[in-house]
């Protein structure tokens, strides 16, 4: 099993280097040579108002950047170098532990003297009631990543310091699943006395900011924990998240100096409109995002239960020259597959070249799409085109899509709907024939991330039923060596993009992050989700 | 006594002599600014109905490789950022327009005008009943009420005249109902009565034809508010979607993200906007000014 644990390692000092390739060598901080000063408040924009306080049930961004600063997770990504899957301790002592068991079982040694922001000691037995609560919940409360757990047989607490998972099988994805930065540990005493709706309107947490308030459609305001468990953290007197739904909002706040970053992450025209307005008072962190956008086919209307129609849809698509165009103007770059480009099990670009639509003779696809497309006689065919009115990059890649699928004939009448009645569309009346969707993951984990395509996963609303694919997963998620998981994945993204062609990849999103100058020790993750809990931030006040 | 000629206007007997050329240049010398607003209507008409042939350029298909251009010689207003030409978006954004505009100021006004008739036709409890509709409908800014109905009806061109119309109606029932009281008292209403003909054709025989000087001046106001209102309900996502041409569509999303680098993206839809409103707004007033008596002596 150790073979296992260092396949997976391996990966992940791979993604290190890859990742941190692109992400490292545009970030221009080196937190590293400077000496962290104290005090000040960080005001950042944040897009969206999160739907609760809740991080267990939520999945959105929105919940993350205000919040996640009021609470403490096991294990988190590295602050330091978010760009790898180099996981560190955040409650538990030491390093990452070893699993025994032959893989199944990993025990972590929990901080003592920890507090909940309400003075409530934090023990072991608050880390299990929290996996209880996120992996095992009670019929009817929801936990959006119970499905990450799968391979946890149980989580046990035999004494105030000690915690046991309990595996059913080895598994590679289960330190990520750890890892995911919306695991917040609550108290055990708040889950027994309020139940589990508590969080959804309050907190109560143990990390480096304590919550002081909400105003709703304005700000969420929190202010330093003085007893936090990382000695000297957090650097800041406080931060507080101004809600700005328009971007340009968030790009003028930057510019005005009235909000120093948005971590989510701007276009490459507002990036370069504030390196011109501001110069060196601005810095510019940019990466690979764990985010794709993809278009799903509703294979339950007609004629989209034929694969040759929705072959022809990714046929049509020129990934190669939109990257080229589109990364000018919106927020996608990378021509990948199923797994998130760089990583050890991705695609190279030569074993790309040979699926559906990644070819680099466009011409000759269009020209099969037209043939399929005739073939199954769906000539002159119109879509019910579900999209997301939200500009960055949905409108954007939607429009570019509808552009792409005209060149072979097909029209598309697109209907931009805003988010709740997109995924209303998508979730429950599944009013469309293809709709824009997404896979944005947190930390890299793609043996997690791929279940996107699953026809069982949760997250899929192609409606479709593959049992081919469900096969290959399974063995893929219990494949030992790298090679063989690579290998595998080559063939789930084949049956899942090429043959089947249940969803299309349209381009991998690309994360720029330009911020004020003055912000330091806050590092670029292939992620919107990851490193936000703010405790390395500091302030230089000499940059103010 | 009055001898019989000071009955006549003697404009109007010159104006039946003169040529039709000779009339058009009399009126715009009496209504320059009317003149300039029908001048924009007609240039509007003109580019919605023959956009086709006033430019090379297809208003939908990408050409990434012109993104963003400048406004120069191969590209008039410059190109957006999927490069696309915007004159030739501006063009056929104005069909986009006039078809919303005049479709949902032509229904509004027509529904208001019946229903205004009818209001002061009957009187009594139907006129109460109403008029005390039309009073809650009127209390609502219009897009509010535009807002309202795309909401809950969703976008498109259809749910967007809907939209338009809807709150078109009660303030045209209102205006017309008013001109419509005083004619309800004409002896010839009683005397269409009195002949036996059925409710419906004296409304729309006898009486509706007496009011279209404020249906008509009403039905130009709605065509410049409908243009405005369909470019705000796009500007908000709620109305015509992406690709269609459509003014308001084209002043959000990548205008506003470029408005520092690419300001053209917003000027010319943003020009095209006014002018079309400003044109219709002018084309109004001097129509007003032509219909009604009071003003037309001035």
């Amino acid at each position: 099993m150790k073979r296992y644990i260092r396949a997976f390692r391996a990966k992940t000092v791979a993604s290190l280097l890859l990742g941190g390739a692109v992400g490292i060598g545009f970030c221009a901080q080196t937190a590293t040579a400077e000496t962290a000063q104290l005090g000040g408040t960080l005001d950042f924009v944040v897009a969206g108002e999160a739907p609760s306080k809740d991080g267990h049930r939520e999945t959105t961004y929105a919940i993350v950047h205000p919040y996640a600063p009021f609470y403490s997770l096991l294990i988190r990504v590295n602050p330091d170098n978010p760009q790898s899957s180099d996981f560190v301790c955040d409650l538990c002592v030491g390093g990452v532990p070893e699993p025994t068991n032959g893989g199944k079982t990993f025990t972590f040694r929990i901080k003592e003297g920890v507090k909940f922001h309400d003075g409530t000691p934090l023990t072991a037995r608050d880390v299990k009631a929290t996996y209880d609560r996120i992996v095992f919940p009670p019929e009817g409360v929801p936990s959006a990543r119970k499905a990450f757990f799968n391979m946890v047989d149980s989580v046990e607490a035999p004494d105030d310091t000690t915690v046991v998972f309990n595996l059913k099988f080895a598994s590679g994805a289960f330190l990520p699943a750890l890892a995911t930065p919306f695991n917040w540990i609550y108290s055990k005493k708040d889950l027994d006395e309020h139940g589990y709706d508590w969080h959804r309107d309050n907190v109560n947490g143990s990390g480096p900011f304590k919550f002081v308030q909400h105003q709703p459609g304005a700000f969420v305001e929190g202010v330093r924990n003085d007893d936090y468990h990382h000695a000297g953290q957090p650097h800041l007197d406080g931060f507080k998240a101004i809600i700005a739904k328009k971007m340009s909002v968030r790009i003028q706040a930057i510019r005005g100096n009235r909000a120093a970053i948005e971590f989510r992450g701007f276009p490459p025209k507002a990036r370069d409109d504030l390196v011109n307005a501001l110069g060196d008072k601005l810095r510019v962190q940019e990466s690979d995002w764990n985010c794709v956008l993809l278009f799903t086919s509703n294979h339950a209307r007609k004629p989209f239960d034929d694969p040759r129609v929705r072959r022809a849809l990714t046929l049509a698509v020129d990934r190669w020259g939109g990257s080229k165009y589109l990364s000018r103007i919106a927020i996608v770059k990378t021509v990948g597959g199923v797994v998130f480009p760089g990583h050890p099990l991705a695609a190279s670009e030569e074993e790309l070249v040979q699926l559906a639509g990644y070819g680099r003779d466009i011409e000759a696809s269009r020209a099969e799409a037209r043939r399929l497309l005739e073939e199954a006689g769906a000539t002159d065919l119109t879509i019910d085109y579900n999209n997301r009115d939200v500009d960055q990059p949905y409108k954007v890649v939607g429009t570019w899509l509808i552009d792409q699928w005209a060149k072979v004939g097909v029209k598309a009448e697109q209907h931009v709907r805003p988010t709740p009645q997109f995924y209303a569309a998508l979730r429950k009346s599944h009013e469309f024939d293809v709709s824009i969707d997404f896979n944005c993951q947190s930390v890299i984990n793609p043996i997690a991330d791929v279940t996107k395509f699953l026809g069982s996963s949760g997250n899929n609303y192609g409606q479709y039923d593959d049992q081919v694919l469900e096969e290959i997963y399974g063995k893929l998620a219990r494949a030992p060596t790298e090679d063989e998981q690579r290998a595998l994945m080559r063939q789930y993204e084949k049956r899942a993009l090429d043959e089947m062609a249940h969803m299309g990849i349209s381009l991998w999103w690309y994360k720029i992050n330009p911020h004020r100058s003055y912000v330091k020790g806050w590092n670029i993750a292939p992620s919107h989700y990851l490193n936000q809990q703010l405790d390395n931030v500091w302030i230089d006040k000499s940059l103010m | 006594m009055a001898t019989p000629q000071a009955f006549i206007d003697t404009g109007e007997l010159d104006e039946l002599k003169n040529p039709l050329g000779e009339r058009l240049w009399s009126l715009a010398r009496k209504q320059p600014l009317g003149t300039a607003g029908a001048l924009v209507v007609v240039v509007m008409a003109f580019a919605a109905t023959f956009a086709s042939f006033l430019t090379p350029y297809d208003p939908v298909v990408n050409s990434l490789e012109d993104m963003l251009t400048p406004p120069n010689a191969e590209f008039a207003m410059g190109t957006d950022e999927f490069g696309r030409d915007i004159l030739t978006r501006v063009l056929f954004g104005a069909r986009t327009a006039l078809f919303i505009g005049l479709v949902a100021a032509f229904l509004g006004a027509t529904i208001g005008l019946v229903l205004g008739v009818a209001s002061a036709y009957f009187g009594g409890l139907f006129d109460l009943i109403v008029q005390r509709i039309v009073d809650v409908f009127l209390a609502f800014p219009l897009i509010i009420m535009a807002l309202a109905v795309v909401a809950t009806l969703g976008p498109g061109v259809e749910n967007v005249i809907i939209a338009i119309t809807v709150p078109f109606i009660p303030q045209c029932a209102r205006v017309v109902r008013s001109s419509a009281l005083s004619i309800r008292e004409i002896p010839y209403v009683d005397a269409a009565r009195a002949l036996g003909y059925s409710h419906a054709r004296i409304i729309l025989r006898h009486m509706a034809p007496n009011v279209m000087a404020p249906f008509l001046i009403m039905l130009t106001y709605f065509v410049g508010q409908a243009i405005l209102l369909e470019a705000v309900l796009s500007y908000l996502g709620m109305g015509v979607q992406d690709p269609t041409p459509a003014w308001g569509l084209m002043l959000k999303g990548g205008a506003e993200e470029f408005l520092e680098s690419a300001p053209w993206l917003s000027i010319f839809p943003g020009l095209a906007i006014t002018l079309a409103v400003f044109g219709f707004n002018l084309f109004g007033d001097a129509l007003r000014d032509m219909l009604d008596p009071k003003l037309r002596s001035r």
